[in-house]
């Protein structure tokens, strides 16, 4: 084989291994990123159907009832209001009144099932997210 | 207390430092380039002094924290008197501010070290060397004094503080910081070797015998700093995971990755003059990513296990910085990089190709790490939404892509520079599979349940400790091995290590959240775990729920646990401290939840195989680079 040539394989040979890498990457990209939905646009129907995603809102005062190891909270953008269930333990940082974000999917009575509870390290620290959803909730001006 | 003035002069230093920084980092640069050299032996003095300065800065704000100094904001702010000794120090990179001073401290030290131990290497480079690291210093020294000072006075001075995050109070913090900002730091003395030798134009084989020893060492730090990390992760957040995939730590692997590919690229430029171009287009990344790290880290634009409270205008600064250094070293190189100049040609079969095959799946791991970490802050920024991108890609992209790398490291250290025998490299190795399928086939059998990726697992970790064993007889009997070569065989078997603690960690371990209350029992992994009660208990500067678990096997107590549940005094967030029994071969874990009605807790009992060989690896590692690093031939020489 001339080093032309050979040099010509490596290249092609390269090519379809980055490929390769390329589809694996994007596949794996889209089959495993969580959305981030505001309550508000939970209750409009804007949440991904069959798909996890993440909401971001304050747990709401008041609202946090334990049933043995199932906690259930409600989330809000202080307009709108997601009932959550969770089984397992909560994160130290969880408290009423504050920031939370929770992944997971919706069930057929629009209760909210979370796998997950995030946690944070502060305690005077609110998700982006959090306060994403507030923000917008008050852009909105809708009334609760 | 009396007020000293002693902050003031740590503020007066970092100024002084500054200037020291900018005279470094401006004029022996230019005396190396117009060959003056009455401008560039100014390089080492001022090396030393800036040294010297942020010495007595770092020991001023430290002092602060040791005297409860409460009229300074950033002591008021991150420590109180009633915090234990060891933690008030700890404290002192436990912020923003602090943790920068750090960061600025140990690149002054690397600074000074290499002012040091460079005896014998040119005057020219040596000053371009140092001329690189002030520029750098003075950046950073920019940023800590516009945005960033930790000297700030609060006035009138606080009575008593606002206390360290409790999560931080403890041994981990104390040193991973530190441990991973000499990694991170360290590279820079990398990165400064790499822009010095495409400033003179000298891209040789005594660039990277130079370069070598100082990278391994940065590698060593970094390879501590991120294992002490996850294993702080593991016992303290009360999660039990030793790996998230959360941006900050990804923050730091990709350095790493880097770092390693680097470490080895390095070897053929020694070795064969190859792979010039390549290494310092690594010893560029190495330090950027470990820039984009801090950035990361330090900007609060991601959502992570670490965002902190933070100001955005520092994230900014920090931006500009990395695109300044990242922006002028690339078009450096562009400009600079040897056309031609190849090195030692070398066949498809040589140490050369599977140093290179190494190379670049490293390097495409750590861009597959980049590209799920920034991905959600592109969606957001192209106002696509807000998203996620979770450990399942991670996992996904990541694990295929270390198969090669982990199957090559076996075969590579038998092959011989520029061309080698396959059939000869076959001959040698066919021992090394038969264990690998042996082990592959056998242990998942023993374990209980069976999995192609668990078998994976097994297969390449005794497939690299077999032919490093093999590799390691064949040497004795020729010759006393190097202490490269012990360093090169514990580094690789200290990644199988790591691999057969994380395939049983995945495979076997089982996580069990229970509801319990006193003589309640639970199994797991064999072990019998019973409360046996829950009893208050009082510390420093909290008051605890503590409570007592009994782990038996076989009828017979091994140990009893004592989780922990604290209220921290000056915080009103609780804080989990989990108990572990560990062992060699496996971990037993038990943590508190919340309190259920009927002196009933909602526990968390996990068992963990091997949980604690990830570590143990990671050591191995470090002490394998601690080996190269010490070989004879970095030995120094003064110059007489």
């Amino acid at each position: 084989m001339k080093p032309r040539h050979q040099r010509a394989l490596w290249i092609v040979g390269a090519l379809v291994a980055l490929a390769i890498a390329a589809v694996l990457i994007l596949n794996a990209l889209n089959s495993n990123i969580a959305l981030y939905v505001t309550p508000s646009d939970v209750v409009a129907g804007k949440a991904p159907k069959g798909q996890a995603f993440r909401i971001g809102g304050l747990v709401k005062p008041g609202s946090l009832k334990r049933d043995e190891l199932v906690v259930h909270f409600i989330v809000t953008d202080l307009v709108k209001e997601i009932p959550v269930s969770y089984k397992g333990i909560l994160p130290d940082l969880f408290k009423e009144g504050k920031g939370a974000v929770v992944q997971g999917k919706l069930d057929e009575d629009g209760q909210f099932v979370a796998t997950e509870v995030l946690a944070k390290h502060d305690e005077n620290y609110m998700p982006p997210e959090a306060k994403h959803a507030l923000d917008q909730a008050q852009k909105n001006g809708d009334k609760p | 207390m009396m007020p000293t003035i002693l902050p003031e002069i740590g503020h007066f230093a970092l100024i002084l430092a500054l200037v020291i920084s900018i005279v470094q980092g401006v004029i022996p640069l230019i005396g190396a380039h117009q060959g003056r050299e009455d401008w560039l032996v100014l390089a080492r003095p001022a090396a030393q002094l800036s040294f010297a300065l942020l010495t007595i800065s770092f020991g001023v704000l430290t002092w602060s924290f040791y005297i409860n100094d409460f009229s300074v904001l950033y002591v008021a702010e991150h420590s109180n008197a009633l915090l234990p000794t060891v933690y008030r120090i700890g404290a002192v990179w436990g912020g923003h501010e602090g943790s920068l001073l750090l960061w600025i401290f140990l690149l002054t030290g690397w600074g000074f070290a290499v002012a040091q131990l460079s005896k014998t290497l040119d005057e020219f480079m040596i000053a371009r060397v140092l001329s690189v690291l002030g520029l750098i210093a003075t950046g950073l020294l920019l940023f800590v004094l516009g945005t960033s000072n930790p000297f700030e006075r609060l006035f009138p001075a606080a009575q008593d503080g606002r206390s360290l995050n409790p999560l931080l109070q403890d041994p981990g913090l104390v040193f991973h910081p530190p441990m991973l900002y000499m990694g991170y730091v360290g590279f820079s003395v990398a990165f400064a070797f790499a822009i010095a030798s495409l400033l003179s134009g000298k891209l040789d084989a005594a660039w990277a015998r130079w370069s070598r020893p100082w990278t391994i060492t940065a590698w060593i730090f970094l390879t501590l700093g991120i294992a002490l990390g996850s294993w702080w992760a593991y016992y303290e957040l009360g999660w039990g995971g030793w790996w998230f995939w959360d941006p900050v730590e990804n923050a730091s692997f990709m350095p790493w990755l880097i770092g390693t590919a680097l470490l080895h690229s390095l070897v053929v430029t020694e070795k064969r003059g190859g792979f010039k171009n390549w290494s310092v287009l690594l010893a560029i990344i190495a330090f950027s990513m470990s820039l984009l790290g801090t950035f990361l880290v330090r900007s609060g634009v991601l959502t992570s296990v670490h965002a902190f409270a933070t100001d955005p205008r520092r994230g900014i600064f920090i931006l500009i910085l990395l695109s300044v250094v990242v922006g002028s070293s690339l078009f450096l190189y562009a400009l600079r990089a040897p056309k031609s100049a190849i090195g030692g040609a070398f066949d498809l079969m040589s140490r050369e190709t599977f140093i290179l095959l190494g190379n670049v799946f490293l390097v495409v791991a750590a861009g597959s790490v980049l590209l799920g970490t920034l991905y959600p802050l592109l969606v957001d920024s192209l106002n696509l939404g807000k998203i996620s991108v979770g450990p399942p890609y991670f996992n996904a992209v990541f694990v295929p892509i270390m198969i090669p790398v982990l199957f090559l490291l076996a075969v590579g250290p038998w092959a011989n520079w520029k061309t080698t025998n396959l059939r000869l490299l076959l001959k040698r190795l066919w021992g090394a599979g038969v264990v690998a399928i042996v082990a592959a086939i056998l242990i998942p059998r023993m374990m209980g349940d069976f999995s192609w990726l668990t078998a994976l697992g097994f297969l390449l970790s005794f497939w690299i400790i077999a032919s490093g064993i093999l590799q390691t007889i064949r040497q004795l009997k020729v010759a006393k091995p190097t202490r490269s070569f012990i360093g090169m065989q514990l580094g690789h078997i200290g990644i199988a290590v790591f691999v057969i603690g994380v395939t049983m960690v995945s495979s076997y371990q089982e996580e069990r959240d229970v509801r319990m209350g006193p003589s309640d029992t639970v199994m797991v992994g064999g072990y019998q775990v019973q409360m046996i009660e829950v009893v208050p208990a009082q510390g420093p500067n909290y008051q605890a729920t503590r409570g007592v678990f009994e782990v038996s096997r076989h009828g017979r107590v091994e140990r009893v646990l004592t989780p922990e549940k604290r209220n921290y005094d000056s915080s009103a967030m609780p804080m989990t401290e989990a108990a572990i029994d560990a062992g060699l071969t496996r971990d037993i874990y038990v943590s508190l939840g919340e309190p259920l009605e009927n002196q009933a807790w909602a526990v968390r009992v996990y068992y963990k195989p091997f949980v604690d060989w990830i570590w143990g690896g990671c050591l191995l590692m470090a002490l394998g680079g601690l080996f190269a690093v010490m070989d004879k031939r970095y030995r120094l020489r003064s110059k007489k």
